[in-house]
């Protein structure tokens, strides 16, 4: 079956720019059309895609494009209907995406408005005897499995950071506008919130995740808790070495067990089963203990190091690289002494 | 004004359990899978507490748990849900688990819920997890919402404020840590939870024995559907092999140490 690839993408907060997502989607429907001679297609989502189209200059592709003002927000009835007439426009037997909050909201139903079938959290798409084959983790990231479908057509929505963003020079493309008929619209986006806290600790572009585990509001050798201490080491940390926050469920949980908490953690902070699953290159755990859920919220850090009092400690043991026995108030006190003495 | 929740609810091994495929007769299962302890759903148990605190403002309001799963099963875990909050439980007698396919389990959840007798789809509120902790596909709920032609669908949702005239100010998780913030309409819609911002409720035996008065006709009453076959083929399913050869480190000085971190941190 001679195959067509449509890769669907969106712009960014600033409204001229694809999302470094969508664009490493770009780049996964590149490879697989180049493997299968297949003709590709890239669809923008943009109240006015021209500005954002100037990236794929190199791409050879069909550019097409919804245009209105309808297409600015993030939101379901709108952005449904424009994926829904984009994928019709192309007849794309695979339609590629970016495993964003924008088209994680809306894949399903666009697939089954096209009379397709959707798998989402996709690490890998090869191909080879069978056909096409995605890869994708099960059981919050403790079982991968490689499947296929026969049915098209076949959405898949890629894993951001498990292909390389394309680049290309900036010139003007021609986009093909696609017309979209549009629902009633009964939601208007008014806005983003940051959580209440002191700083933003969630960086999903940081080098780094920094990992608290409820060690840190435990009594310490003194017979005391130090949580105040505890929240000023990991935010001067945080801010010093630009990492990204990551914490177990039972540290966010004790505020609402009237145990001591750090003020700044929320539940967007969560690691693990009922948590993320984030990609850092590098990840730092302090204070953590060896749960398996917590070992899923590692699986996609690169280097892996931890501070524990615990040697012997069940996640460490095989899933960090290097394992500091030691008191993690002292030395992430003097690491931040000596990041303050580099700054 | 008075609303008639309907949430999804899957249930899904205890996240402490040690999990291995093996090869089933139609694709990968769980070893031993029926042995398992099974729990709610946690992302759906989200959605659940949420639901019960709406309707618990509203007397007029109505909640009902649809769940899709082995009936025993689905006795096992309604014996600890049904002691946390009210609702009038759909149970559908099938198959389920991470390796199901999401279309065939959304035909079966949209049709059990389109037979809800007493269900006023203007007022329909359909919750659940925005994924689940099997297969984390964060596909099922948005496909029976399509299903049951809801245009407006909210993934990510951590707090949903409504308002006297109907209308709803929900968030939902986005990029960066952040909430984007929509103001809706009104019902009918669909919510995909996240964490929301409430606490697992107590158990209250007076609830459990009330709801099940219930829970066991229904369940004694849950027509067995098959799934139909979507054409999902599995060519693989394994745990992940990566082991590390993890270095102990534990005769350095914090100082030392802090020295080692900052080197690392600073390497390319």
């Amino acid at each position: 079956m001679q195959e067509s690839i449509l890769v669907l993408t969106h712009v960014d907060d600033t409204g001229s720019s694809l999302t470094t997502a969508s664009l490493e989607a770009v780049t996964a429907g590149q490879e697989l059309a180049a493997r299968l001679s297949a003709p590709l297609a890239i669809g923008i989502i943009a109240e006015d895609p021209g500005a954002a189209a100037r990236t794929l200059a190199g791409t050879n592709a069909r550019v097409v494009g919804v245009l209105g003002k309808a297409f600015a927000q993030s939101r379901y009835g709108s952005d449904a209907a424009a994926c829904e007439a984009i994928c019709k426009a192309t007849r794309a037997s695979v339609i590629l995406a970016p495993q964003s909050s924008r088209f994680a909201r809306v894949a399903a139903g666009v697939a089954h408005r096209i009379s397709g079938s959707i798998d989402t959290h996709i690490t890998s798409i090869r191909n080879n005897d069978h056909g096409i084959e995605a890869s994708r983790w099960f059981y919050r990231q403790r079982i991968e499995a490689v499947l296929t479908r026969a049915a098209r057509p076949w959405i898949l929505l890629i894993e951001a950071g498990t292909y390389p963003a394309l680049v290309c020079d900036d010139a003007d493309v021609a986009v093909e506008r696609v017309a979209v008929e549009l629902p009633a619209i009964r939601t208007d986006v008014t806005g983003t919130r940051a959580p209440a806290q002191d700083a933003q600790t969630i960086r999903p572009d940081a080098k780094m995740l920094f990992v608290a585990g409820a060690g840190w509001t435990k009594k310490q050798p003194d017979g005391h808790a130090h949580p105040a201490e505890a929240g000023d080491l990991i935010l001067a940390f945080l801010r010093k070495a630009g990492a990204s926050l990551g914490s177990s469920k039972s540290l966010v949980d004790q505020g609402g067990e009237g145990q001591p908490v750090l003020p700044f953690l929320t539940h967007m902070n969560q690691v693990g089963q009922t948590g993320s699953t984030p990609r850092h290159p590098k990840g730092l755990a302090t204070c953590c203990h060896g749960e398996e859920p917590h070992v899923v919220g590692w699986r996609f850090i690169g280097d892996r190091r931890a501070i524990s009092l615990d040697p012997n400690c069940g996640w460490a043991r095989g899933k960090a690289d290097v394992v500091y026995v030691a008191d993690a108030f002292k030395v992430m006190a003097k690491v931040n002494e000596l990041l303050g003495s580099k700054a | 004004m008075s609303l008639h929740i309907v949430v999804c609810a899957g249930m899904v091994p205890d996240p402490l359990q040690t999990l291995e495929p093996v090869t089933g007769v139609n694709g990968p299962v769980l070893k031993n899978e029926m042995m398992l302890p099974a729990v709610l759903d946690p992302w759906a148990a989200s959605a659940l507490y949420e639901a019960a605190n709406l309707v618990a403002k509203d007397p007029g309001s109505k909640l009902w748990l649809v769940s899709l799963g082995p009936k025993a099963k689905l006795q096992q875990v309604m014996m600890t849900i049904a002691q946390r909050v009210s609702f009038e439980l759909i149970a559908v007698d099938s198959a389920s688990g991470g390796f199901a396919d999401a279309h065939a389990t959304a035909a079966a959840l949209a049709d059990a819920i389109a037979a809800i007798d007493g269900l006023d789809r203007t007022k329909l509120l359909l919750f659940g997890g925005w994924e689940s902790a099997s297969r984390g596909a964060g596909v099922t709920l948005q496909t029976v919402g399509e299903r049951l032609g809801i245009t407006d669908q909210f993934m990510g949702v951590d707090q949903i404020d409504v308002r006297g005239d109907g209308s709803f100010e929900v968030l939902e998780r986005v990029e960066g840590g952040k909430h984007q913030v929509s103001l809706c309409a009104g019902a009918p819609a669909v919510l995909g939870w996240a964490t929301g911002g409430l606490p697992e409720p107590r158990n209250n035996p007076q609830i459990g024995m009330a709801n099940m008065r219930t829970v066991m006709p229904a369940l004694q009453k849950a027509k067995p559907v098959a799934l139909a076959d979507s054409g999902l083929q599995y060519l693989h399913a394994g745990l992940p092999t990566q082991r590390r050869q993890t270095r102990i480190v534990k005769d350095m000085t914090p100082d030392a140490i802090a020295e080692e971190l900052v080197e690392w941190i600073g390497a390319e």
